[in-house]
């Protein structure tokens, strides 16, 4: 179905593949309506779709807001690129590995991944990646903040699963400031030679912190960054659920039946700051975020829905409520968690304990002693 | 697990410290299978030092893998395949190039298992041959065990002889966590001892007392042991030298096992630290510091340190200006039997 695929066709800026024009309408191709993949008629799975996409941006405000109240630190917002990490977590199967950069609530929520401990991450917890997920592999990587770090990690397991002759394919996310990285490139270098089952999504949400795309690359697409390590890239409309979901599932599925590896561009806009410590009016015009908010996936994604009789008024409603229940539970559950121990920060660092530290903890001990008594 | 041993790997062998490291690894690939390696040329060609000669061959490519030439890529990679269970044993070709995988053994390997409470461990083993004297060219010479040791949740051990060398790599396989083994490569091919292959492990977080003495505790690690080796020998075995001087390998440098080294210090109330790394924040300030804050009541004389200077290791025409010699420490034994306070 993928016609993209080429590589040399990455060698000009292509046209992202989209099926979902900017207000919903399905795209128009030459005199009639292109065709929509065959999942795109199944209700359950769209509904299913647009829950987590919606879930996902409640979630989003619901972080946001707790932040400027103090009960959770500095925060990422997803806002906008909800098709890509949805789509992400609904096109891996249970036993694959999912490597997030740090902006994949979505992905993370889909997979199983509880809203309280994504809470406990952000409100400086480790306890928030030490979650069993309900869902996916047991060893879906914890958010990665070094910046494409997670590129490398994807292929070594990718190499794993390779070497353990399993049939799980590996998928890792990543922003467009970590496509100049090192890291991400000798990643793909990586997984073209040895041909590993792993897909990178490049989320290009335009900006790095304060830094545009044309700024960290040359390259006319980020997409063909791949195709110089051999691996089949696409460009596709990364709020166009559709698109996304049909690319990730094709690329997953060539992953796990060994043909090689994948590149997507995906290309999005951070419609909110880089996090909550960060201020973008301080560098980009208010009409280009005006501009990127009329493209934006869950609106889009909505009108769908509607269009195809799947969604009303009424469900919206009702879901909006369910969403609300369900953040005031998790936020519930978060802040009933007691802060650990002090001597807790030794607990994890080695299997085998250095008797040589015994001191150090007893120290901690001490200072806590000191510093909270009265 | 396979334990099914070719017996005739089990015989005595007589050989040098990069034999025993092929040791090592070939009995680790044979009793269990998700041991891996991989690193730059590693594979047909055995590695540049033949630490890895005939494994490919024996083991076949996919788990003796030659990777691009891209260090960053062998330590992420290996953070990857650690987490996905299997048993990385990543070969850095020389120190020198090991800083490009910093970020993934600090950020990552390090603390895999603390920011995930537990759910995710990073069981790696990182080797990589270091230390000068082999009139290598430039960033082939360098010592700098120190920086890796001040990593939280990494271990490093450095091996000083073929036996410690098969034991302590066995011990870092085996180990749950990731370890950092440091090979002096000036001890590569120097001596051939007799190695039992066994595979058994020693000890890590263990120093190794090499030679029993009162009257002063000479600690050191890798190739240094060589020369301290000979300086003991010759002091302790000359009955008029008065000096019984006790040597103790440190052998792993992070976590250090303070418990040896303070039984010897309170029998000998004498110190000197010998390394071939640059002095400031070295280890040997770790020890000192460790003695003045726990030893000094025990203490004839100031702790003295034997170390390289603060210096980019000079090339290798002027490199013996820097390498630390027998009559070096001889010298700070006799400073050090010397004074006091």
């Amino acid at each position: 179905m993928l016609h993209n695929l080429s590589p040399h066709l990455l060698t000009n800026v292509s046209t992202p593949l989209q099926y979902l024009s900017a207000n919903g309408d399905v795209v128009i191709e030459g005199n009639s309506v292109k065709e929509l993949p065959e999942f795109a008629r199944d209700k359950e799975l769209m509904v299913q779709a647009y829950r987590w996409m919606s879930l996902t941006r409640a979630f989003d405000q619901k972080a946001v807001a707790l932040q400027r109240t103090g009960i959770i630190g500095t925060y990422p917002s997803s806002l906008g690129q909800e098709a890509i990490s949805v789509a992400c977590g609904m096109a891996l199967e249970r036993d694959d590995v999912f490597v997030p950069y740090y902006r994949d609530h979505g992905g993370y929520l889909v997979r199983g991944h509880s809203m309280e401990h994504l809470f406990l991450y952000w409100g400086g917890d480790e306890r928030g990646s030490a979650y069993k997920p309900n869902e996916g592999s047991g060893f879906d990587m914890p958010i990665c903040v070094p910046i494409a770090t997670q590129a490398s990690h994807a292929v070594g397991i990718a190499s794993a699963l390779k070497i353990q002759q399993k049939k799980q394919a590996v998928l890792c996310t990543l922003g467009d400031g970590a496509s100049s990285k090192g890291d991400f490139l000798e990643a793909l270098n990586l997984a073209g030679s040895w041909q590993l089952p792993v897909v990178f999504v490049i989320n290009n949400n335009q900006w790095a912190i304060s830094v545009p795309r044309h700024i960290q690359s040359g390259a006319p697409t980020l997409a063909q960054k791949g195709s110089a390590a051999g691996i089949p890239s696409i460009q596709v409309d990364g709020n166009d659920f559709i698109a996304m979901y049909e690319v990730l599932n094709e690329a997953l599925e060539r992953a796990r039946k060994r043909k090689g590896p994948m590149l997507v561009e995906a290309i999005s806009y951070r419609l909110s700051d880089h996090t909550t410590a960060d201020d973008a009016s301080r560098y980009r015009p208010q009409e280009e975020v005006d501009e990127a908010w009329s493209k934006e996936p869950s609106k889009r994604f909505q009108h769908y829905i509607h269009q195809q009789g799947f969604w009303d008024e009424k469900a919206e409603v009702c879901w909006q409520d369910d969403c609300q229940t369900q953040l005031v539970k998790a936020v519930a559950a978060y802040q009933s968690f007691e802060a650990e121990q002090p001597e807790a920060m030794f607990d994890h660092l080695y299997e085998n304990w250095p008797t040589c530290m015994d001191d150090q903890v007893i120290a901690c001990g001490e200072k806590y002693l000191r510093n909270h008594s009265g | 697990m396979n334990t099914n041993y070719d017996h005739q790997l089990e015989e005595k062998h007589n050989i040098c410290l990069v034999e025993a490291v092929n040791l090592a690894l070939r009995r680790a690939m044979l009793d269990d299978e998700s041991v891996v390696l991989l690193g730059e040329d590693i594979g047909v060609n055995g590695g540049v030092f033949r630490a890895t000669d005939g494994l490919q061959e024996q083991f076949g490519i996919s788990r003796v893998m030659d990777t691009p030439l891209a260090e960053t890529t062998i330590a992420g990679t290996a953070v990857g395949m650690a987490v996905a269970g299997l048993k990385p044993i990543a070969e850095i070709q020389f120190m020198g190039f090991i800083y490009a995988t910093l970020e993934h053994l600090f950020c990552h390997a390090a603390r895999m298992r603390n920011r995930t409470r537990g759910r995710l461990t990073c069981p790696l083993v990182l080797r990589a041959p270091f230390g000068g004297g082999i009139h290598a060219p430039e960033h082939h010479s360098e010592s700098t065990e120190a920086l890796f040791a001040h990593i939280p949740g990494l271990r490093v051990v450095i091996p000083s002889s073929p036996a410690r060398a098969y034991g302590l790599l066995l011990a870092a396989i085996n180990n749950p966590d990731p370890v950092i083994f440091l090979e002096p490569k000036r001890l590569y091919r120097a001596e051939k001892h007799e190695v039992v292959d066994d595979g058994k492990a020693l000890p890590l977080d263990t120093c190794f007392t090499l030679r029993e003495g009162t009257d002063l505790t000479l600690i050191s690690w890798g190739a240094c042991i060589k020369e301290c080796l000979s300086v003991v020998d010759g002091f302790n075995s000359i009955a008029d030298s008065g000096l019984s001087i006790e040597l103790i390998d440190l052998a792993t440098v992070n976590p250090i096992d303070f418990a040896t080294i303070e039984a010897s210090i309170k029998k000998t109330g004498r110190c000197v630290i010998v390394h071939e790394a640059a002095k400031t924040c070295g280890i040997g300030a770790e020890i000192a510091a460790h003695i003045a804050e726990h030893l000094m009541s025990y203490c004839k004389a100031p702790v003295k340190r034997i170390t390289g200077f603060d210096t980019v290791m000079p090339y290798f025409r002027n490199e013996q200006h820097y390498m630390i010699t027998e009559l070096d420490i001889e010298a700070g034994i006799k400073t050090v039997m010397a004074s006091s306070f």
